[in-house]
């Protein structure tokens, strides 16, 4: 394993540690956790709480701040944070308006998340939540539903905005529901990332494979198959995600996420082909974010979140926003 | 009977079991899940072994709530609010209880398991650790009620865990990180099934 870390046992306190030390302006972390909050937390705003496993930065921290979230809470690496955690986080930042948790649909996120918010509520927070399942490689039926991958920053972007305005609870949970199921996903996967504890790949690829549909963990995706070009290999993830959700004649915001272990140049090269493609379908792309923005440590391999926006999203789509990685 | 010394004496066997099959947790779950089941149980139950010593003269209740709030902090995916909310339900079947009969035991069980349902909205037959923990629950009802001694009843127990831990080779898994596999996780056995089992088992071999 070469990775540039001081050993596995204090990693992700040293993950916060350095990302907070890098924005004092804009977050600071909760003493003995490694929860994260928002500078300067504005009374009567309903808050905004989102949390994941380590090894997806800049997700969650990155996105702390001004008209996005209220608080990060993230797990051990590719572990949920735990009840007690998220419930800090919660309560740090709670206000008369309430709280809204945006949860990526795993199961163990899920659990975790449902155990937090019962203990909140026990204390009288008010607080709801929406998940986030974008993933188009997992089935909906005789599962436990679509992922969360990518597009929950979208959602989180909207959801913040909202937030931001001054709207209630209901409101803000309501517009992200809705923001949430224009959002589909799909990711692709050459190369595992290596899990710090063990030294062991997550998974297993040929040399010259690819795996499309594979989750941020390594979980299984909808098709393995030989090494494609990024043209082909797009063309594949565009024509199931269009087949999941129709976008015709929509206006959508795309988002090409880079798992870590792919250069942003590869990832420009992608999006070249994916405006080429839209267009033709008559789908109509108000913006674009190409970045790594929600990763796998240095897994190899992209996603491609496409958002559906009417008019009211849009605003919220560029309001304005100031968190480490999201600025407007 | 089982007293809170016998109990933290279990637990610590549990913990050390748990750390000596981290590995084989960890590669049953490779299979089917995100590999960090062992991982994560091990983490839980050290972080149980430490606090044992400062528990031992609670009543045997509080011990299995401190067990479950503790493995719900520190265990996280799916298995740390399953297990944790599995201890706590137990805790409160057991409260204010100086030792515990095969009886209050059974009583403790079918309190974790629906404690276990309710949190993770599951059933038997699911492919989880409910598909070794109810058999074992069923077994053991029908050993004490047929008049066993607690060791041979929880004997059956283990056995019946065994047998539903090898039944979820059978099972298409509809619930967790697995479900997303479909038929393709026929003829893996369940990572929770298993740590279920390996807790039984302690929990035999210490009487």
């Amino acid at each position: 394993m070469k990775k540039f870390i001081n050993g596995p046992e204090n990693l992700e306190a040293e993950i916060i540690k350095g990302l907070a030390l890098s924005k004092p302006g804009i977050l600071r972390q909760l003493p003995g956790s490694n929860v994260l909050v928002r500078q300067n937390l504005k009374k009567d705003k309903v808050a905004l709480v989102f949390g994941c496993g380590s090894g997806h930065e800049p997700a969650p921290g990155g996105y702390v701040g001004y008209g996005m979230l209220d608080a990060a809470v993230p797990g051990k690496i590719f572990s949920s944070p735990t009840p007690d955690m998220i419930l800090k986080g919660i309560k740090e930042v709670h206000t008369k308006a309430g709280v809204l948790c945006i949860i990526v649909n795993y199961t163990g996120d899920v659990l975790n998340f449902r155990m937090a918010m019962e203990m909140a509520q026990m204390e009288g927070i008010a607080v709801e939540s929406v998940v986030v399942a974008d993933d188009v490689a997992t089935q909906k039926s005789k599962s436990v539903g679509q992922r969360g991958l990518a597009g929950v920053l979208l959602v989180a972007k909207i959801a913040g905005a909202e937030a931001e305005m001054g709207t209630d609870l209901y409101g803000v949970k309501e517009v992200a529901k809705w923001a949430a199921s224009g959002v589909r996903t799909l990711g692709v996967a050459c190369r595992p990332c290596v899990i710090p504890n063990d030294g062991e790949p997550c998974f297993e690829l040929g040399e010259m494979e690819m795996e499309i549909g594979m989750g941020l963990h390594g979980e299984p995706g909808v098709m393995r198959c030989s090494m494609m070009n990024a043209r082909d290999t797009a063309r594949q993830m565009l024509e199931l995600i269009l087949l999941d959700c129709n976008y015709e004649n929509s206006e959508v915001v795309v988002l090409i996420n880079g798992l870590g272990g792919t250069p942003i140049m590869e990832l420009y090269v992608v999006n070249e082909f994916v405006h080429q493609y839209l267009a033709e379908q008559g789908i109509v792309i108000y913006d674009t974010m190409i970045g790594n923005f929600i990763t796998s440590m240095e897994m190899g391999g992209f996603s491609i979140s496409l958002m559906r926006l009417d008019p009211h999203l849009k605003a919220l789509y560029d309001a304005a926003a100031v968190t480490p990685i999201i600025r407007r | 009977m089982i007293d809170s010394k016998k109990l933290c004496e279990i637990l610590a066997n549990m913990a050390e079991k748990i750390q000596e099959q981290k590995d084989f947790l960890t590669e049953l779950d490779n299979e089917i899940g995100d590999g960090d089941h062992g991982i994560n149980m091990a983490r839980g139950f050290a972080a149980v072994k430490e606090k044992l010593p400062a528990m031992a003269d609670k009543d045997v209740g509080a011990i299995l709530k401190e067990v479950g709030m503790t493995l719900v902090s520190t265990v996280g995916g799916a298995s740390g609010p399953l297990y944790g909310t599995a201890f706590m339900k137990a805790g409160m079947a057991c409260k204010g209880m100086a030792e515990i009969s095969g009886e209050d035991m059974l009583k403790a069980l079918s309190a974790a398991i629906a404690g276990i349902k309710q949190r993770g909205k599951s059933e038997e037959g699911e492919k989880t650790m409910l598909d070794a923990l109810c058999p074992a629950e069923r077994a053991l009802s029908e050993a004490l009620e047929g008049g066993a001694a607690l060791k041979d009843a929880l004997g059956k127990a283990v056995d019946a865990a065994e047998a539903g831990l090898l039944h979820t080779r059978d099972i298409i898994a509809t619930k967790g990180r697995a479900s997303y596999l479909g038929e393709r996780s026929l003829g893996h056995q369940d990572p929770g099934a298993a740590s279920s089992l390996l807790m039984l088992q302690v929990l035999e071999a210490a009487l």
